[in-house]
């Protein structure tokens, strides 16, 4: 039997949300590349919420589409309902929500890789990440430069001094990095495919296993094929292993379900679309509604009565849970004096009768789930299609990943999505956007990317990720970004678009179609600092109209805008050399000069952020050098070998004095 | 990180003729222009020429605070390679500080220990080999700065801002978990609740800010129990050092039943003193209330002053006090020189060693092994003294010193105050409340309000040494239910 050799440039493994955004990537980068799957009917599958977006993760598709990724595109193509959240709050926090159309949303993503160029799909399972050792060539290119700097009179044993020199350091580096190189994968029918990079996106499918109860499966999500040999192969490259756990509500019959004891939940009326380059007339489409009901004191009752037949209670499940989506019975056990929890009933999509159960994600067995669903208002004939269930997984510990999603020790291998221990859609889709960008790059000798906190969600995720000790899958929320003001989901294109311009995934005429955008920005805004408004009895009566306090001198039109009474929309009847301008445009102007206070002193924040992370850490620092740093500090910093100081300083066990410590000796270094 | 403006007292705290308060940074002549008036012609600053010197006054608020001189360097010509300038004032330490402060409220930030150094260092102005002496000295400041302010804030104003901060967690909690989950938490009418809970954080830190400003807050000094045998002298020593009476002191012994407080100043340092009854096996119900309070004390001190009576011989009693306070800092004082000596330093501590040795086996073979290592802390410093002619005070003055400065590098130019330290940043707090405050008249949005709640909780945190860290998410999750 002759052994298959195929020759790509990167090997995406798993074709989910964060494999689907890393493979089109590096094929749009153009670079050979293939991309494998257990199940090519799986493709970009949603396992479990009907939805993209929300609160923060809204955030994360905005970035991703102003990079040039998919998400944001294939979601305005397939949603069945909109709603742009917590419009009531600050512009930092608005965030799109959607529901999908599960199966449209997986097709739709298929079709546009199948139809990419550069790209093509296999299902295989992946049993062997190949890699080499590097020592040799370094020792070569040892040589090579020594033989380039040797003056030619130098004799042969001064050359070969030298050289031993040369490679007795090099024995001291890396007898204690070990670093190696990856070469390609091997498939479980034992073909070969030799790749420049390999990206990691198995989501929760490595050593996966289903829980209902007692009934355990050996299964990823949804009863596909889990795959059972990758993990050993992590393993003996040295990669530290996790072990994670999440869940999945029920999904009911819509036939038995009885919507007149529920709140309908409808959409905008207005519909606004994730991807910048979506025309958002096109949008604006008849919506599917959700439905509300809520679990009641009999519900409650029931989980309490069977806890001890819980996989969690009953200590079946060996991986850690997150704590921000609970199953039901963790609701009922944490927070016991709430009387009623939310239930949220959500279409799966157009084509399908089956109702997602939001909020009551279980492992109980299957007859205390349809006991404790049959006691919610509008549940009470309710049949289920599938059971909910929990999900154990493998996953990396993501802190061996530089911040460009590489392992530290293994060039070219990468890693994105839930095997980095995240959780949800979007953050998968941004991390495997990212690794994707950068293995790209990578297999072209450029120079690789990094998004840093100040810049994005993403930046912020990804250093969570390889920085913090995260012991539940991670999942995106404002609060872990200190600059949100900053990153808001309207200015994603703003912030991040030139960046995906660079690596190529943004056209020329995207781009000029922004920077003629921040023209009319820039010029509006310094027109309204500029426009002086006095206090002539006409406008003084407009402002009495507008219960807002009449002027005592002349103000600009940017400070009347500051009163929270007063708007750009209003101050139209007082302004009357404005033109007309895009809605998108209007948007930046108001929010840039309504919170400039704000805003600016959060920039003061982000210039002395920055200069911590320009600060970067050599590679092949020797912290045992550092005199002065405690303990701690140093095997902390040993460990995780931070690219910058900024970065060291988020180490928890790293102190300001260990930065202030790491600072002087770099400076020293540095000279 | 070194272009924002630091300043910091360059001279050390004594009450020599003239102080220094030295400010370096891009803000530099700013901040000095906020508060200089000079006597002559009015000018900005910024437009005095480099390496000149001004005369005029020190202003906060309308007040003059003193009479300076003023001399400024323009970068690089200066010791950090920065625009510097230095305030020449009439010494003494109240108005150096008052000087400081009112530089540090006009825009600049109290130095970390080092600081100075480590600019001059960063900005090459220092020599490459005194690299590491910077390194140690940062670290061991920081370590002491650290400790030194742990120690002082012990008791009620720690647990006041631990409080605090619990509270103010809470709110952030809330509001980013609305934010977080706005289907499940609603933030119908939370800005009139904020509004009442400002109200009361606003109050309560103001409190910590009045008390730090009479100095109440320095009164959570270094705990330190005097015992000793009854009639030994310890309340004359209180009242010696407090300077004035504030135990009754007769022949008669047992005289103090209770424990009484005083706060006194030695050099930098400040002590929570706490007179105790004398340790002795009594028969009087009261007085062994006395003694056995005084052994609780004594175990939570962090110095002990042990008075022995010089002109008697150790007995039972002392033996029992050696063994209450054998984990602990401590300082002997031989009492009563003025009288003819039984025991002398000598024999004291051979008495002091027959005790340790006996202690030893029997740690040996009742005690854990751990606890052995207490020995070696155990060689207390004695001294001769006489609280009746005040002798041997100074002496104790720099035993003082020596045990809680020890190891501390002391650089010309910097000198810590924590104390000070902890108010800039507990008016910090105060004020990113009042900005909240705005915020929420202004009718912003609640996420409007979490930027300076956080700005708060953090600068809380920095008083008590903690760190922000994961506290807020975890805050999140325990307290309020999200989730799909």
């Amino acid at each position: 039997m002759s052994q298959i050799r195929e020759k790509v440039d990167v090997c995406v493994i798993g074709a989910g949300h964060a494999g689907c955004e890393a493979a089109l990537a590096c094929a749009r980068m153009g670079l050979e590349t293939v991309i494998f799957t257990v199940s090519v009917d799986s493709i970009a599958l949603m396992p479990c919420n009907p939805n993209v977006g929300g609160s923060s993760k809204g955030h994360l598709v905005r970035e991703v589409d102003a990079l040039g990724g998919e998400m944001g595109k294939n979601i305005d193509k397939t949603f069945i309902q909109s709603k742009m959240l917590n419009i009531s709050k600050g512009p930092a926090v608005h965030s799109l929500r959607a529901q999908a159309d599960k199966a449209e949303y997986s097709r739709s993503m298929r079709k546009v890789l199948e139809n990419q160029e550069h790209l093509s799909i296999k299902q295989s399972e992946i049993c062997e990440i190949l890699t080499e050792n590097i020592q040799k060539n370094i020792l070569e290119d040892d040589a090579k430069n020594i033989q380039k700097e040797t003056p030619e009179n130098m004799t042969e044993y001064r050359q070969n001094e030298m050289l031993e020199n040369a490679s007795e350091n090099r024995h001291k580096n890396i007898s204690e990095y070990n670093r190696k190189r990856v070469l390609g994968v091997k498939t479980f029918t034992g073909t070969v495919y030799e790749a420049k990079a390999v990206i990691l996106c198995t989501g929760t499918y490595l050593r996966a296993r289903c829980l209902c109860g007692e009934s355990i499966t050996y299964t990823g999500p949804n009863g596909l094929q889990a795959a059972n040999y990758l993990t050993d192969s992590l393993k003996s490259l040295g990669i530290e292993m996790r072990r994670f756990k999440t869940g999945t509500p029920a999904r009911m019959d819509k036939r038995s379900l009885d919507f007149s004891k529920m709140e309908e939940q409808f959409g905008d009326k207005k519909i606004v679309p994730f991807s910048f380059s979506t025309d958002p007339e096109s949008v604006q489409i008849e919506q599917d509604s959700c439905w509300l009901t809520y679990t009641n004191a009999k519900t409650h009752e029931i989980i309490r009565a069977n806890l001890d037949r819980s996989p969690i209670y009953a200590g079946i499940i060996e991986g850690t849970g997150p704590r921000y989506c609970p199953s039901i019975e963790d609701k009922v056990v944490k927070f016991a004096d709430k009387e009623r929890h939310q239930v949220f009933i959500e279409p799966e999509g157009r084509h399908t009768n089956e109702m997602y159960v939001g909020g009551m994600s279980s492992s109980m067995p299957e007859d205390v789930q349809l006991a404790m669903y049959r006691t919610v208002p509008g549940l009470e004939n309710c049949r289920i299609v599938r059971n909910a269930y929990a999900i154990e997984y493998d996953c990396i510990d993501a802190r061996q990943l530089n911040p460009t999603l590489e392992f530290k020790e293994i060039e070219g291998f990468y890693s994105a999505g839930q095997s980095n221990g995240s959780s949800g859609y979007e953050e998968a889709a941004a991390q495997g956007l990212l690794a994707g960008i950068n293995a790209a790059l990578k297999c072209k000798g450029r120079e690789q990317i990094i998004i840093d906190r100040s810049e994005g969600y993403l930046g912020v995720l990804v250093d969570d990720l390889v920085t913090k000790d995260n012991t539940e899958p991670y999942r995106m929320m404002t609060s872990r970004a200190e600059y949100r003001l900053l990153l808001r989901q309207d200015n994603a294109d703003i912030r991040l678009r030139k960046k995906g311009y660079e690596v190529g995934l943004i056209t020329r005429e995207q781009m000029d179609h922004l920077e003629r955008k921040m023209e009319l920005i820039q010029k509006e805004i310094k027109r309204l600092r500029e426009t002086s408004i006095g206090a002539s009895p006409s406008n003084q009566a407009f402002l009495e109209r507008m219960g807002s306090s009449s002027l005592k001198t002349a103000v600009t039109l940017a400070e009347l805008m500051c009163r929270p009474e007063l708007s750009y929309k209003v101050l139209a009847e007082i302004d009357p050399e404005r033109t007309n301008l895009p809605t998108d445009v209007l948007e930046q102007v108001e929010i840039e000069i309504k919170y400039h206070g704000y805003i600016e002193r959060q920039q003061r924040q982000v210039d002395q952020y920055r200069k911590m992370e320009k600060k970067k850490i050599p590679e092949d620092i020797d912290y045992d050098d550092v005199l002065s740093l405690r303990l701690e500090a140093r095997q902390k910093l040993k460990l995780f070998r931070p690219v910058s100081v900024g970065q060291a300083s988020r180490i928890s066990g790293v102190t300001p004095a260990d930065v202030s410590v790491l600072l002087v000796y770099l400076e020293h270094r540095g000279k | 990180m070194w272009s924002d403006t630091i300043a910091a007292i360059a001279t050390g705290l004594s009450d020599a003729g003239i102080g220094i308060v030295r400010i370096s940074g891009d803000n530099a002549f700013d901040v000095a222009d906020r508060i200089f008036q000079s006597a002559g012609k009015r000018k900005r600053v910024e437009e005095y020429g480099s390496h000149t010197i001004h005369y005029g006054y020190v202003v906060d608020d309308g007040e003059i605070i003193d009479e300076v001189m003023l001399s400024l360097m323009k970068k690089p010509k200066s010791y950090t390679r920065e625009d510097t300038v230095e305030i020449s004032c009439h010494g003494g330490l109240f108005l150096l500080k008052r000087v400081l402060e009112s530089v540090l409220k006009n825009g600049a930030r109290l130095a970390e220990p080092g600081e100075f150094t480590k600019r001059a260092f960063l900005n090459g102005r220092i020599d490459l080999t005194k690299a590491e002496a910077v390194m140690d000295l940062i670290h061991s400041q920081n370590e002491f700065a650290r400790k030194n302010s742990l120690q002082q804030l012990r008791g009620s104003v720690f647990k006041e801002i631990r409080e605090l901060r619990k509270e103010i967690l809470y709110e952030l909690a809330f509001i980013e978990s609305a934010l977080d989950d706005p289907e499940h938490i609603d933030t119908e009418g939370y800005p009139e609740r904020l509004s009442n809970v400002l109200k009361l954080l606003l109050e309560r830190i103001k409190k910590l800010l009045d008390s730090a400003d009479d100095g109440r807050m320095r009164k959570e000094g270094i705990r330190t129990v005097i015992v000793g045998k009854p009639n030994a002298g310890k309340s004359s020593l209180l009242n010696l050092l407090a300077g004035e009476e504030i135990a009754i002191v007769t022949e008669i012994a047992g005289t103090t039943r209770d424990t009484l407080q005083e706060s006194v100043r030695l050099k930098d340092l400040s002590l929570n003193l706490i007179d105790t009854a004398g340790i002795r096996s009594t028969e009087d119900v009261i007085e062994k209330i006395g003694v056995e309070r005084a052994k609780k004390y004594a175990s939570e001190a962090d110095l002990i002053v042990y008075v022995a009576d010089a002109s008697v011989p150790l007995d039972e009693n002392d033996s029992q006090i050696m063994e209450s306070i054998r984990e602990k800092k401590v300082i002997v004082l031989l009492n009563k020189t003025d009288l003819p000596a039984v025991v002398t330093k000598e024999s004291f501590l051979d008495f002091y060693r027959e005790k340790s040795s006996l202690w030893k086996e029997e740690e040996n073979t009742f005690r854990r092994p751990s606890s052995l290592k207490i020995e070696d802390s155990f060689i207390p410093c004695v001294i001769n003294t006489s609280t009746r002619e005040g002798t041997g005070m100074e002496e104790f003055e720099n035993a003082v010193e020596k045990l809680f400065f020890d190891g501390v590098i002391r650089q010309e130019d910097e000198v810590v105050i924590t104390s000070l330290r902890q108010k800039e940043e507990i008016r910090e707090a105060y004020e990113s409340l009042q900005l909240v405050q705005e915020s929420l008249q202004a009718g912003m949005p609640e996420d409007f309000f979490s930027i300076d709640l956080m700005n708060a909780y953090a600068a809380l945190g920095h008083v008590i040494g903690e760190e922000v860290g994961e506290d807020l998410v975890n805050e999140i999750f325990s307290k309020f239910c999200l989730g799909k």
